[in-house]
């Protein structure tokens, strides 16, 4: 019996995501007196996994797995879970994690908790806390199958080196037909994903039109951040949809989000929530998000935002 | 073409958020409720099938008889019929396994549900129930067209799209995107009296039980004050993220 973690990779990299999860699942396995196996698809350096907690990696190596397919990659987590023995499987909360693990609770009769942001409080009964509500409250939820799946919130947990090291061994599983294709990804290679990103820069309607995003974009830039906004600014389309964070948006768990001339709209707040400091810059004083921030600047976008620009490269040239 | 549009009955979204009976259950008092947002995305969507390619329409909740003026709602949109099936929503798995058995009976070729419900944002049913009736899936869907058995949805990936073929029997997890805001529907006054006439259907439930189960709620702790920066003062914002919050 071990405790299984799937780790994702891209282009043969391995996510922080998959640190994390690696991470979480060590703690996990010294509260059940087990050990961690990791199961991987094309990722180079696997054997890495070792410092995050994994005593063994099942790699996978396939190249017509390239583009992520959730029925044959559920079938790998499965397989390996299997012959591993596995009680507990913990996987990440990246949109591939996500598609993947109710397929996989399904073909390993197992209970899946999502959205889970801390350790056990307790391994039996085994019981999870998860958000809920849009991060509105939290429900303290026990997985009462005998194979269980967590799906932690990515940025929750963080990286814990152990300095341990991994074997790693090759794993080909007998893997299923699947009838979804990809035909193209669309993907700006360039830009740090909302889902991947520590820190996310965000705008709302106070930025008074699309014009007016290069200084977003800057300060992204600078501080390595993805971007974002807020629900009206992507109905009148002046940013894709998938920069929308919110409740009915994407959910933001970044470790610092700066929203800018965004009032706060319960909505926006119960979407980025779980962001663990919040810096709010906009002009009215009254502006609801000023409750829900860490930090705040009461002050014109268009003023403040350029000053926070320079400021941060002198800083960053300073600490470089 | 026969969709199935599965339906969530959630809190509106602006509700406020309490429990009760010890912490175990979601409070309703003074709480509207309505089709989840990503439910209705989707619903629209099928309206579209329904007139441009002559698809027919259901919608199914499980849950209580306090969920049918949410399917209602969803009949005076357009729908041509309501499935309620007579169980409480316990967890994921279980309400997967309700709809699983509704699909087979029903013999649907595309069944629509959202990414997600807003209230306990487990992101499982579609999935689940795909993996159950062995149907192919498409999460995340943002756009979706429909030849003949043949497929086309394109799924939101971290950081772009992605576009799949694929083909019916087909489940998707839909949201924002299968249309747009502007297209959703706000039901008329003769889109709400024939709703009345037409069938809601309630069914009784088949053996699930669920797989996890929530022993208490939460709410976080109360945040502290804002700790306010002046406009001229940038330098200080600076030096608290990266020294106080240790951010950056």
């Amino acid at each position: 019996m071990s405790i299984l973690v799937y780790t994702e990779s891209e282009n043969g990299k391995l996510k922080k995501a998959a640190l994390e999860v690696v991470s979480y699942a060590k703690a996990i396995a010294d509260q059940m007196g087990t050990s961690v196996t990791a199961v991987a698809v094309n990722a180079d350096n696997a054997e890495t996994l070792g410092n995050y907690g994994a005593s063994k990696v099942l790699l996978v190596k396939d190249d017509s797995l390239k583009a992520f397919n959730a029925k044959k990659y559920a079938a790998i987590v499965a397989n390996a879970a299997n012959s591993e023995a596995a009680k507990v499987v913990v996987v990440s909360s990246s949109a591939d994690s996500k598609y993947l693990a109710p397929l996989l609770a399904v073909s390993l009769d197992a209970g899946y908790v999502s959205n889970v942001f801390e350790a056990p409080s307790s391994v039996s009964p085994f019981t999870v806390k998860r958000t809920t509500f849009t991060n509105k409250a939290f429900a303290n939820t026990e997985i009462t199958t005998d194979v269980k799946i967590v799906g932690l919130s990515n940025n929750s947990f963080g990286l814990v080196e152990s300095g341990g090291s991994a074997s790693v061994e090759d794993f080909s599983p007998s893997l299923p037909e699947s009838g979804v294709n990809v035909e193209s990804i669309d993907k700006a290679t360039d830009k740090v994903s909302i889902a991947d990103a520590e820190i996310v820069v965000s705008g709302g309607r106070g930025l008074k039109g699309p014009e007016n995003w290069g200084m977003i974009e800057e300060l992204a830039d600078v501080l390595g951040a993805a971007t974002a906004c807020s629900k009206p600014v992507s109905d009148l389309g002046w940013r894709p949809h998938s920069e929308h964070v919110g409740q009915t948006g994407k959910p933001v768990a970044s470790n610092l989000y700066i929203a800018v001339g965004i009032s706060g709209a319960i909505q926006h707040l119960a979407g980025i929530n779980s962001s663990k400091v919040k810096v709010v810059i906009n002009t009215d004083p009254e502006a609801p998000f000023f409750k829900a921030a860490d930090y705040g600047v009461v002050g014109d976008a268009f003023e403040v935002v350029p000053k926070l620009i320079e400021k941060l490269k002198a800083f960053k040239a300073a600490n470089a | 073409m026969k969709i199935l549009v599965c339906i969530s009955h959630v809190p509106d979204t602006t509700s406020k958020i309490n429990f009760t009976e010890g912490d175990t259950k979601f409070d309703t008092t003074g709480v509207q409720f309505v089709i989840n947002p990503n439910d209705e995305f989707g619903l629209t969507r099928a309206m579209w099938f329904k007139e441009k390619q002559g698809a027919s329409v259901d919608v199914v909740n499980v849950g209580g008889a306090e969920t049918e003026p949410t399917l209602r709602k969803a009949l005076a949109i357009g729908a041509d019929s309501a499935i309620r099936v007579n169980t409480e929503a316990t967890d994921g798995f279980a309400v997967a396994k309700q709809l699983a058995k509704v699909v087979n009976d029903g013999g649907y070729d595309l069944v629509i549900a959202g990414r997600e419900s807003i209230d306990y944002n487990g992101g499982m049913v579609p999935g689940m129930l795909a993996g159950m009736i062995d149907a192919n899936f498409v999460a995340n869907c943002i756009g979706l067209e429909i030849d003949g058995t043949n497929a086309k949805a394109v799924r939101e990936i971290d950081g772009g799209k992605e576009t799949v073929s694929t083909s019916l029997p087909l489940v998707i997890g839909g949201q924002k995107g299968l249309v747009e805001e502007s297209d959703l529907r706000i039901p008329n006054m003769r889109g709400i009296m024939m709703a009345r006439k037409k069938p809601l259907t309630v069914v009784e439930p088949t053996d699930a039980s669920a797989e996890t189960k929530v022993v208490s709620f939460e709410k976080p702790a109360p945040k502290g004050a804002v700790k306010l920066v002046d406009a001229d003062n940038i330098d200080e914002l600076v030096s608290l993220l990266h020294n106080e919050a240790k951010v950056i």
